[in-house]
């Protein structure tokens, strides 16, 4: 049994470091925000142009204007700002946001993400998530490990439209935790009860195991 | 200096079928309710959309759509609008979806009179096509350029009868820059004010940029995701 979304976020949720300033994507980044370390203090950027996003309204305290870049109901922290969609992506373009976080539909082992669109069905839009990795110091995927079809969703090359290139630096699924380097996707950590060769057997892409790979500690 | 018109419909009078429209907003939030509202009533169509949404099927643009008033639209996420999927899927509706932030700064590069802008949104995928990429400090970037557009229509907070506007929270987003870049801009406003009444620190867009304002009325301000807590 790998992780299920929960734990997937609050393994991410380690890689925060104080100080940092962090764009949560829609989905299973958005639950980081549930797990920040004590002592660890961030700045949640929300790309629609609010940094400090606040947790949800209370009860019959939600306000149409004030939402983050899900649509959601938000509220403000003491020290937020708001700003326009230019200066949002500004700060974004120019690399002050120190980590972003987004979900994937594929992941290469040279960095490239594929997360906006299925050919021959709906296609929604990319919203800021080219803009986001495009930039961006640090991106962590979060993802399963393999689609509903049980597919891997860790390629040598993506088969969907890309989102970006050369671009993520860290892969979390639910069943362990990926750096990307030169030689592909080193696995760093494994979900508890999850074994290695469930990992080779599910990774497409090329795969670095070294000797010291360890148990995920919670 | 005097720009306030009576309502929507003066607002947009000068608008006709066929023009190329700027129209703030993210998702529901920030939205020119009532600029819209007058668009349906008067029914011009064949028009060029540029916004971040499209609304959702009976609110914001979607109510354009659902009246076939809207030949084309640029934006960067158009989920939540079954009305704009079938349009699409039966090429009823021409889409060119554009990264977010290339969107915003398409828009700003309009406004300050820039030409065009290098990106990095978008380096390497189909965005790219058809781009000319230039390297700069051994980074790729795409030429952009700035949006051309007849009108825009933002909705602000508080504004005045000279045109500055204040936003209020996120429904900032877009419609400053938008308000910035169109060639006629027009401001709908929560609260029209004296002028005088804005403290001059506090207005986010000055009134130059703007041509008409008014005062709206019955703004519904639909919320899309509702999500609270529970005290305690």
């Amino acid at each position: 049994m790998g992780l299920n979304k929960e734990q997937i976020a609050q393994r991410i949720a380690k890689e925060l470091q104080n100080g940092f300033y962090v764009n949560l994507g829609i989905g299973i980044p958005t639950l980081v925000a549930n797990y920040i370390p004590d002592g660890v203090n961030v700045v949640l950027q929300s790309e629609n142009g609010l940094l400090g996003m606040g947790p949800f309204p209370f009860e019959g305290e939600e306000d149409a204007d004030l939402i983050n870049a899900g649509k959601q109901t938000i509220t403000t922290l003491p020290g937020s700002a708001f700003f326009d969609s230019a200066m949002s992506f500004g700060m974004i373009r120019a690399g002050k946001v120190d980590l972003t976080v987004l979900g994937a539909m594929e992941v290469a082992d040279n960095g490239d993400i594929a997360n906006w669109k299925i050919p021959g069905k709906m296609v929604k839009g990319m919203g800021g998530a080219m803009d986001l990795v495009a930039a961006a110091k640090n991106i962590i995927v979060a993802m399963q490990h393999t689609n509903p079809k049980g597919e891997s969703k860790l390629l040598s090359k993506c088969t969907l439209p890309l989102t970006g290139i050369k671009c993520v630096k860290k892969v979390v699924t639910d069943l362990g935790v990926f750096d990307i380097i030169a030689d592909g996707f080193r696995c760093l950590e494994h979900a508890p009860g999850v074994t290695l060769d469930e990992i080779k057997a599910k990774t497409a892409g090329r795969l670095v195991i070294d000797d010291d790979v360890k148990e995920m500690v919670f | 200096m005097n720009k306030v018109v009576a309502n929507a419909d003066e607002a947009i009078k000068g608008i006709e079928s066929g023009m190329t429209l700027m129209l703030g907003g993210f998702g529901l939030c920030g939205i020119p309710e009532n600029c819209i509202a007058a668009l349906v009533r008067k029914g011009v169509n064949n028009l060029t959309c540029i916004s971040n949404n499209a609304g959702v099927d009976d609110f914001g643009i979607g109510l354009m759509l659902q009246q076939k008033q809207v030949k084309k639209m640029i934006s960067s996420y158009v989920g939540e609008n079954a009305e704009f999927e079938r349009q699409l899927l039966s090429g009823e509706l021409e889409v060119e979806l554009i990264p977010q932030g290339t969107l915003a700064t398409r828009c700003m590069a309009s406004g300050y009179g820039m030409p065009a802008v290098y990106l990095l949104a978008g380096v390497g995928t189909e965005v790219a096509e058809g781009k000319e990429v230039r390297n700069f400090n051994g980074k790729d970037y795409l030429l952009e350029y700035a949006f051309d557009s007849d009108f825009a229509i933002v909705k602000a907070w508080k504004g005045d009868a000279q045109g500055n506007l204040v936003f209020k929270d996120t429904a900032r987003n877009f419609n400053p820059m938008m308000a910035m870049a169109g060639k006629i801009t027009i401001a709908e406003v929560e609260e029209l004010v004296p002028v005088g009444e804005l403290h001059p620190n506090e207005i986010h867009t000055p009134g130059i940029y703007v041509h008409h304002i008014f005062q709206g009325k019955d703004y519904e301000k639909r919320i899309e995701q509702r999500t609270t807590r529970k005290k305690n």
